[in-house]
């Protein structure tokens, strides 16, 4: 019960626009009448999307009882619960497609959460927040302050991002775990909302970025 | 069906005028096999209908009723000023969650109940008098049992839904794994897929409120003459299961019955004792003791995990998709219970939902309104017959 406190404290509705931005891509990577888990989909705005328009089998994972009851009543097949302890119930390569969209700083064990989603789907898209935009550098580096933003828009004292991560971070795990990059996308918000596509040097201009993973067991069949 | 305009709750419509209709099953190809090993026939079943069955057949929805509920779900039977409207109203009817623009909503009284359906207040064809003690044990599958027959009688062959709250839903998770083929969806609220020890603990204070009341007479009391304080008492205890903490202090606070000032006395000084006293002996002249501890002892017995070894071995063979709600102040069948469900139906591979639904109402919370109940259930629904 105290879990379930703390999470709803959270304001999630802050961060509605930023959890949108990849929307589009992650739609992009998604095939026809694919089995997709999300595992924290809010109020089922992407799911929604994805079943509209590639008929996806859906299934949400989500804590929040009234996203909850949002996703149910627009339709969708959604499970409340804690994604962390959900996602060991489900069997290998179960789904086609695992999507992470906003959610990985915000779990005690990131790495566990990850490492399950390439188990339980042969493909895992991730999107995070860039702690190493020059933005928020210079944010630090001058004020001395933590950045608040549309990608960060929460105080120190609310944010549900307990870890922090970098684009150069995730993909140096990248490279130590060996797990395979399918995709990777970036993009720089401005403050009046802007969206602009970031190709080069993404760590310092790019203030979220994406990335899809392919899982081990199909590494093991391209090898 | 007629429309009583100003007859029904502000801002819905109400289905009018309902009745009760009574088929019964009799004849060699219906000796109901008991799962204590009894038979029983013939068997009457009283059930209501709202909506119509399409040309396909394909959009009824079977209602299962609590402990105390019956056939009459929804719609008035006399139109009379202050009569009640059927149990959940408040659910069915043209444009509620249970569309009965869209759906055909079958609800009947279960088996061994004392609403219609063959049950221990019925007379006996081989005595003459009422069963009474004699009715023999059954069990939330025998229930199950006696619905198919109806649902066959319908001439339905696949149930769009079956829902049901508390031991309904029990009997909706049954026929799950009874019927796999004959449904599509099924909706247990507030349930469990099998009685805690505690739940099964406060049934027996029931049942023995019951039975310690002389008037009880091992259950040979007339009709007329019921053990009243005892079946009023077990209502009293029931009812305290029902509802939560949090709703009792909004409900009652405090509060005595004379303002502020303390009775000095034992009968009921305080607005909660009141209340239990109302529900208590407006219980007695609606419901049967006897019928009383067969039900719970139903319930009692209901365990998916022992009958089938393990949950999800329950689960294996059923093809329906799942919506699971529970209430968080529910403390009778807490939502952890539905939780356990969730994780067995999750595993076993099955489509599930889920929703643990933000109330303080407690474990009646799937009556009341008040909480966001029905766009879940219409959307699931809406998904069901997408699904088809």
């Amino acid at each position: 019960m105290s879990q379930i406190k703390l999470h709803r404290d959270t304001d999630w509705s802050k961060s509605i626009a930023r959890d949108r931005v990849f929307d589009e891509a992650i739609c992009g990577l998604t095939r026809q009448e694919e089995r997709v888990l999300d595992l924290g989909c809010g109020s089922g705005e992407l799911l929604y999307r994805l079943k509209k328009e590639k008929q996806v089998q859906e299934l949400g994972i989500e804590l929040d009882s009234e996203y909850v009851a949002d996703c149910l009543a627009r339709g969708l097949r959604v499970i409340q619960g804690d994604l962390e302890e959900s996602i060991i119930d489900f069997d290998d390569n179960a789904f086609d497609l695992v999507i992470l969209n906003q959610v990985m700083l915000s779990v005690p064990n990131p790495l566990d959460l990850l490492e399950n989603g390439l188990r339980v789907g042969k493909r895992v898209v991730i999107t995070f927040p860039n702690f190493a935009h020059w933005k928020i550098r210079l944010q630090i580096m001058l004020r001395g302050r933590l950045p608040v933003n549309k990608d960060l828009p929460y105080e120190w004292y609310e944010t549900p991002n307990i870890r922090l991560a970098t684009v150069d971070d995730f993909m140096n795990l990248c490279q130590q775990k060996q797990i395979t990059l399918l995709e990777k996308q970036f993009i720089s918000q401005s403050s009046n909302g802007k969206l602009r596509p970031i190709n080069f040097r993404p760590n310092m201009r790019s203030s979220v970025a994406l990335f899809c993973l392919a899982n081990h067991h199909q590494n093991i069949k391209e090898d | 069906m007629k429309q009583l305009p100003g007859f029904e709750p502000a801002g819905r419509i109400s289905l009018g005028l309902v009745t009760t209709s009574r088929i019964t099953f009799k004849g060699d190809n219906y000796i109901l096999e008991l799962e204590s090993g009894n038979t029983l026939s013939p068997v009457t079943v009283a059930y209501e209908t709202y909506g119509r069955l399409s040309r396909n057949k394909d959009n009824a929805i079977l209602v299962c009723h609590a402990l105390t509920g019956d056939a009459h779900a929804a719609g008035y039977h006399t139109g009379q000023p202050g009569e009640k409207p059927g149990w959940w109203d408040l659910f069915i009817g043209p444009g509620k969650p249970l569309d009965t623009e869209r759906y055909f909503v079958i609800c009947s009284n279960f088996l061994g109940g004392c609403k219609g359906t063959t049950g221990p207040t019925e007379i006996n064809p081989a005595t003459g008098k009422p069963y009474g003690l004699h009715f023999p044990f059954y069990t939330v599958k025998d229930m199950v049992k006696v619905q198919k027959w109806l649902i066959d009688h319908l001439g339905i062959e696949k149930l769009l839904a079956v829902i049901g709250g508390s031991l309904g839903g029990m009997q909706a998770l049954q026929w799950t794994i009874s019927y796999p083929e004959m449904v599509a969806g099924a909706l247990p609220i507030a349930s469990t897929a099998r009685m805690s020890p505690q739940a099964i603990a406060f049934n027996e204070v029931a049942r023995q409120a019951i039975m310690s009341d002389p008037q009880w007479n091992f259950g040979l009391y007339e009709p007329d003459s019921q053990p009243a304080s005892g079946l009023a008492l077990a209502r009293m205890i029931g009812h305290i299961t029902y509802l939560s903490e949090e709703a009792m202090l909004s409900k009652f606070s405090r509060r005595f019955i004379n303002g502020k000032n303390r009775g000095y006395k034992f009968e009921a000084d305080f607005q909660v004792e009141s209340y239990l006293h109302h529900q208590g002996s407006t219980f007695v002249s609606r419901f049967d003791a006897n019928t009383y501890l067969y039900i719970t002892r139903a319930m009692d017995y209901f365990d998916l995990h022992t009958d089938y070894g393990s949950l999800k071995k329950a689960f294996s063979g059923c093809r329906s998709s799942f919506l699971v709600i529970s209430f968080t102040s529910d403390w009778l069948f807490p939502p952890a219970c539905s939780q356990e469900l969730v994780k067995a139906l999750r595993t076993a591979g099955k489509n599930i939902s889920y929703c643990n639904m933000d109330s303080d109402q407690g474990h009646d919370a799937f009556l009341l309104p008040g909480n966001r109940m029905g766009e879940v259930v219409s959307g699931f629904l809406t998904r069901l017959q997408n699904e088809l």
